[in-house]
């Protein structure tokens, strides 16, 4: 956990207004996990004040990616930053997916932006284990494909795939998922994370989540990201800290 | 020319330095440590501490805001016990002052934690936070009366065997009332300021951003105020002001002590550069071997008017 100034390499901008920055930082890159995330000075003129986090997308030698849309004026100007522009990051944060594993099949699961993390995790596991992923939207609008692989898609409005939630796309295929060891990686809005809760708690599948929550600091200071803990009532978790990876079982979502 | 002399007193509390790391920015310096040399900082001053460990409030605790921010985390923290046993050993491997933040819901909580925190040694001085605005019992019901922060200054002091800092609130007419009750109570020192009372409101659902609904507002945007609040302490009353608010560079700390701070706390700028009060340090050191200062405490109190 570190600040580093990296220099930008390239502002990839994907289908709807999605951006890929590709960021030069052999320090970050060497040694930062699948699920960690970084946390981005924007700029120094105080407005936006904070620092971003951003899920790290994907890791190429010394290069990483940071995936994101635009939302409000932070993302804005990042995604006008021009190569060459040092990039002010904090980091890695946070725990990361735990890859390792007896399970056979990876399930990825991802609502919306929710694939930001995934492209990396795929990178690392694709020639130890099968792959599927779950991509669900609103409309099609709101599928990223980028870095995917086996991708099976949903759409609440039909416009794309299967027409509803991407739960409940998991749950018509529920015994294919079942017919080898499956673990489950999934990000995306609380609502698709509440019910894939429910949904591996019922067919009792290993399954870890990407959390989110607004923050401050990204290292455990502010304290400004609780997230309630299943088996600690007295106490907040923090999901820059304990998270933003967790078990689905462990937290209340 | 090295031998510039960063050093300040507030009170009978001696620093190295005037740039100390505010409550609540810090947590218990473990964090922190990663970043910087808390050997080399002016002091800590430690998350509020109740008698209890608080769990704080659910989320969403924190909303940035134009060159600011609102948090409301409700005191969240390990309480007096479990600070004593496992954060106070930490601390106790730096060779930094440690100031310990007090938050209670009653005067006797507040007695009651002082009385049990000052047999630590390694404890230089009590910072009372009577100003918190995302908590139900105490925080400004005592902040916002001067009755009220007159009787903790003297309880408080009764018990402490070390220096008494009262943090107080900038959400009242006159801050100045309050720094003049708590130098008659024998207090040593007071903070200025704590955060300012803000809300958001989200326009879509109307609701509001914070779960507290009111917040506390801090950051560059409340900097002016803070100043505002330490030049009033300082023309009125005759007691030492740490200053507190907004404080991003050395040009913030410098314009604090101008207006009349002793020493200076880092708050915001310590979640977006954990390495500022190191930069900032150096910053200060530069300054005054540029404009031949050679003691960095005779800028306190040193405006023109």
């Amino acid at each position: 956990m570190f600040t580093v100034k990296a220099p930008l390499q390239q502002v990839i901008e994907l289908e709807n207004s999605v951006f890929l920055l590709k960021i030069f930082s052999p320090e970050i890159s060497g040694i930062i996990k699948p699920g960690q995330f970084l946390n981005v000075l924007v700029t120094k003129t105080y407005y936006p004040l904070l620092r971003r986090p951003f899920s790290v997308c994907d890791v190429e030698e010394d290069n990483f990616y940071l995936m994101f849309n635009i939302f409000g004026e932070g993302t804005r100007l990042l995604s006008k930053k021009h190569p060459g522009d040092l990039i002010d990051v904090l980091g890695p944060l946070g725990n990361g997916f735990n890859l390792d594993g007896d399970y056979e099949t990876a399930v990825i699961v991802a609502g919306g932006l929710g694939t930001a993390p995934f492209p990396y995790v795929v990178r690392k596991i694709q020639d130890k284990k099968n792959i599927i992923s779950y991509l669900g939207g609103r409309t099609q609008n709101d599928v990223i494909l980028h870095g995917m692989k086996n991708v099976r898609i949903s759409t609440d409005d039909g416009s794309l795939g299967f027409k509803g939630t991407v739960v409940d796309l998991l749950k018509e295929q529920v015994n294919n998922l079942k017919s080898s060891k499956t673990k489950i990686f999934a990000c995306g809005p609380s609502a698709m994370l509440r019910a894939l809760k429910e949904f591996c708690i019922e067919n009792n599948f290993d399954c870890e989540v990407s959390t989110e929550c607004a923050m401050a600091c990204g290292f455990g200071i502010c304290q400004g990201c609780p997230i309630e803990g299943v088996n600690s009532p007295d106490k907040y978790l923090l999901v820059c800290k304990d998270g933003p990876v967790f078990n689905v079982k462990d937290v209340v979502i | 020319m090295n031998k510039v002399d960063l050093s300040v007193n507030v009170g009978t509390l001696k620093f190295r330095n005037p740039v100390l790391l505010a409550s609540g920015t810090v947590g218990y310096g473990n964090e922190m440590s990663g970043f910087i040399d808390l050997n080399k900082i002016g002091g800590i001053v430690t998350k509020s501490l109740s008698l209890k460990p608080r769990k704080g409030n659910p989320p969403q605790r924190i909303v940035e805001t134009p060159s600011g921010m609102l948090n409301a985390i409700g005191l969240a923290n390990v309480g007096v016990e479990e600070f004593i046993k496992e954060k106070i050993p930490f601390l106790e491997k730096f060779d930094v002052p440690l100031i310990c933040n007090i938050a209670a819901g009653t005067i006797e909580e507040y007695v009651e934690c002082t009385r049990i925190l000052t047999e630590q040694k390694s404890i230089k001085a009590f910072e009372i936070n009577v100003s918190c605005p995302n908590v139900k019992e105490g925080g400004l019901q005592f902040g916002n009366s001067v009755s009220a922060v007159g009787k903790i200054t003297e309880k408080v002091k009764a018990v402490s065997t070390k220096p008494v800092i009262i943090k107080l609130s900038p959400n009242v007419s006159y801050i100045s009332e309050f720094a003049a009750v708590v130098k008659k109570e024998g207090g040593d020192g007071v903070s200025a300021i704590n955060t300012l009372v803000g809300t958001a409101f989200d326009i879509n659902t109307r609701k509001p951003k914070i779960f507290n609904i009111t917040a506390g507002l801090s950051g560059p945007a409340i900097k002016p105020v803070a100043l505002a609040k330490v030049f009033e302490i300082k023309q009125k009353v005759d007691i030492p002001v740490i200053g507190i608010g907004g404080i991003m560079n050395w040009k913030d700390v410098i314009e604090f002590m101008i207006a009349g701070s002793s020493a200076v706390q880092l708050g915001t700028v310590n979640f977006i550069d954990p390495t500022a009060a190191e930069k900032i340090l150096k910053d200060l050191e530069d300054y005054c071997v540029k404009f031949g200062i050679e003691k960095l405490s005779s800028l306190t109190g040193s405006y023109v008017i």
